[in-house]
C-alpha cells in the first residue's frame, strides 16, 4: 500500500518538474519561432541564445506588483488562475508517456493513474476547464474581461461537443476506454506496412479533434478570447504579477497537455515504428518509447505554435458557424463511417 | 481510520458544507460555484464506491454541462451583484413539520434496511455491463429519453428564434 503510493508519488514530482519546465521553455519556443516568423530575433539576450530567459521572466513575474481592482471580487478573482493551471495539470494523469519499466526489479506502469476510464476523464476535466475562464471575467468585473470570458465559455461548450464525438471514434476501434488500451491498439500495423496510428485509421476524426483541440486550448486562429484589437486582454485584461503568471502557465500548460493527448488518441502515443523488428533490451526499448512520446508532443506543440503566427483569427459568427455547421457533422459522420466499416469487417 | 475512510468523510463533509453554501449564501454566483464543489464532492464519492463510469459522467454531465449553463445564465442576468436574494425563513411550522417527516422517515430506512455489505476486492470497469446493457435491454428508455432531448431543443430554438423571418434570410 505504502509502496505503492510513493511509487504514485514520485511518478507526480518528476512529471510535473518535466512539465512546468516545458511549459517553460515553450513559452521561450513560442517567442523565437514567432520572432524567426516576423524575420526578428526574439529573445537572446539571456543566456546562451537566450536559454535562461525563462527564469527571467518568471522572477519579473514574481517580483511585480499583484494589483487587484477595487471592485473585484477579491477570492473568487484570486481562485480563477488556480482553478485554470490545476485542470490543466490535473489532465495529465492519465496520458500514458511510456509502456513499463523495470527497475529495481520493480515493474512501473508509465502512467499516473491507470484508470478504466481515461478518454472520459479527459473529457470531463476539459469541461471543468470553462470555469477558470468564467470566473476570472466575472469576479473582475470589467466588461472586456466579462465580454472576453462569456465568449470563451461559448466557444469551449460549442467546441467539447465536437472534441467528445470525434473521441468516439477512436472509442469505437480500440473498444476500450482505458488510454494505455488505445496506444496499445495502435502498435499493429495495418496492411503490413504502415503504423496502425489512429490518424490513418480515423483520417475524419483526426482533423476534427485538432481543429477542436485548438479551440478548446483558445490558440490561434480560434484565441478571440483574448482579441487585442476588440478587447484588450480578454479575461486576464485585470490580472497582474504571478495570478496573471498562472494564467500564462496554464494557458502553455493546456497546449502540452492537449499535444499529449493528440499524440497519444491519434499519433501512436510512445510507439515507434518498425522498432520491434530490431532486437532491443527491454530497458532500452522503455527509455526509446519515453523519448518517442516527448519527441512527439514536441512536434504538434511545435506545430501549433507555428499555426499561431501563419493563419488570422476567424471572426467570432465563423467560429461559431464552423464549431456548429461543420465540425459537429463530421464528428457526427466520421462515427456514422466508423461504424459502418466496423459491422463490414466483422 | 484507515485511509478509505479518512477519504470518505474528507468529501462527505465537502459535499454536504458546499450544499450548504448553496442554500445560504445570499450571492448567487457564490451558490453557482459553491453547487460546483458539491457535484465535485459526489463524483469523488461515486469513485469511492467504484462507480468510475458514473463519478466521471457525473462530472462531464453536471459539472461541465449542466453547472456552465446555469452560470451563464446568472451572467448574463443584468445587475448580478445587487440581486436581492431571499434566504430567510418562510412558513417556519409547515416547513419544520415535513422536513422532520423525511428526516424521520430516511432514519428509518437507513436503519431498518439489511445492508448488503459486499467484500473490499478489486473491481473491473463498469463501461461494459453500463454499455451492454444500454443497447439491449435498455434500449428503449434511450431512445426515448433521446427523443425527449430532441424535443426539448427544438422548442428552446424555437422560443430563441422568435422572428422567423429572420432566420430565413441568414
Amino acid at each position: 500500500m505504502i509502496e505503492t503510493l510513493l511509487i504514485a508519488f514520485i511518478k507526480i514530482v518528476i512529471v510535473l518538474l518535466v512539465l512546468l519546465t516545458a511549459v517553460a521553455y515553450s513559452v521561450y519556443a513560442e517567442r523565437r519561432i514567432s520572432a524567426f516568423i516576423q524575420d526578428r530575433l526574439g529573445p537572446n539576450r539571456v543566456g546562451p541564445f537566450g536559454l535562461l530567459q525563462p527564469i527571467a521572466d518568471v522572477v519579473k513575474l514574481v517580483f511585480k506588483e499583484a494589483i487587484v481592482p477595487r471592485n473585484a471580487n477579491k477570492p473568487l478573482h484570486d481562485l480563477a488562475p488556480v482553478i485554470s493551471l490545476t485542470v490543466a495539470l490535473a489532465t495529465f494523469a492519465v496520458i500514458p508517456f511510456g509502456n513499463t519499466i523495470t527497475l529495481f526489479g520493480e515493474e512501473v506502469k508509465l502512467i499516473i493513474a491507470d484508470v478504466n476510464i481515461g478518454v472520459l476523464y479527459i473529457l470531463a476535466f476539459s469541461s471543468i476547464s470553462v470555469y477558470g475562464i468564467a470566473l476570472a471575467g466575472w469576479s473582475s468585473n470589467n466588461k472586456y474581461s466579462l465580454m472576453g470570458s462569456l465568449r470563451s465559455s461559448a466557444q469551449m461548450v460549442s467546441y467539447e461537443l465536437s472534441l467528445g464525438l470525434a473521441v468516439v471514434g477512436v472509442i469505437m476501434v480500440t473498444g476500450s476506454l482505458r488510454l494505455d488500451q488505445v496506444v496499445m491498439n495502435q502498435t499493429n500495423y495495418l496492411f503490413g506496412v504502415l503504423p496502425a496510428w489512429n490518424c490513418f485509421v480515423q483520417p475524419i476524426g483526426f482533423i476534427t479533434f485538432v481543429v477542436a483541440a485548438f479551440a478548446e486550448t483558445n490558440r490561434q486562429p480560434f484565441d478571440l478570447p483574448e482579441a487585442e484589437p476588440e478587447l484588450v486582454g480578454g479575461f486576464h485584461t485585470e490580472y497582474t504579477g504571478l495570478k496573471f503568471g498562472l494564467f500564462f502557465l496554464a494557458e502553455y500548460a493546456h497546449m502540452i497537455v492537449a499535444s499529449a493527448i493528440i499524440t497519444t488518441l491519434y499519433l501512436g502515443g510512445w510507439h515507434l515504428p518498425y522498432i520491434d523488428m530490431i532486437d532491443v533490451s527491454p530497458m532500452l526499448m522503455s527509455i526509446i518509447g519515453i523519448l518517442t512520446f516527448v519527441i512527439k508532443v514536441t512536434l504538434v506543440l511545435l506545430f501549433m505554435i507555428v499555426i499561431r503566427w501563419t493563419i488570422p483569427r476567424f471572426r467570432y459568427d465563423q467560429l461559431m458557424g464552423l464549431g456548429w455547421k461543420v465540425m459537429f457533422p463530421m464528428a457526427l459522420l466520421n462515427i456514422f463511417i466508423t461504424g459502418l466499416i466496423l459491422l463490414l469487417l466483422q | 481510520m484507515d485511509l478509505y475512510a479518512f477519504f470518505f468523510y474528507f468529501f462527505a463533509v465537502l459535499t454536504v458544507g458546499s450544499a450548504f453554501v448553496v442554500v445560504f449564501s445570499r450571492n448567487i454566483i457564490y451558490s453557482a460555484f459553491a453547487l460546483m464543489f458539491t457535484f465535485f464532492g459526489v463524483a469523488a464519492l461515486y469513485v469511492l464506491l467504484y462507480a468510475d463510469f458514473v463519478a466521471v459522467t457525473q462530472l462531464l454531465v453536471y459539472v461541465g454541462g449542466i453547472l456552465v449553463l446555469i452560470i451563464f445564465g446568472v451572467m448574463l442576468t443584468t445587475k448580478v451583484f445587487s440581486v436581492e436574494m431571499k434566504t430567510g425563513t418562510l412558513n417556519l411550522l409547515p416547513a419544520t413539520l415535513f422536513t422532520a417527516i423525511i428526516a424521520g422517515m430516511l432514519i428509518f430506512v437507513f436503519s431498518a434496511t439489511d445492508w448488503n455489505v459486499v467484500p473490499d476486492q478489486e473491481w473491473d470497469t463498469t463501461v461494459y455491463g453500463i454499455g451492454a446493457l444500454l443497447v439491449n435491454e435498455f434500449i428503449l428508455p434511450m431512445q426515448v429519453a433521446g427523443v425527449l432531448l430532441l424535443v426539448a431543443m427544438i422548442g428552446a430554438v424555437m422560443m430563441a428564434a422568435r422572428d422567423w423571418t429572420k432566420l430565413k434570410s441568414k
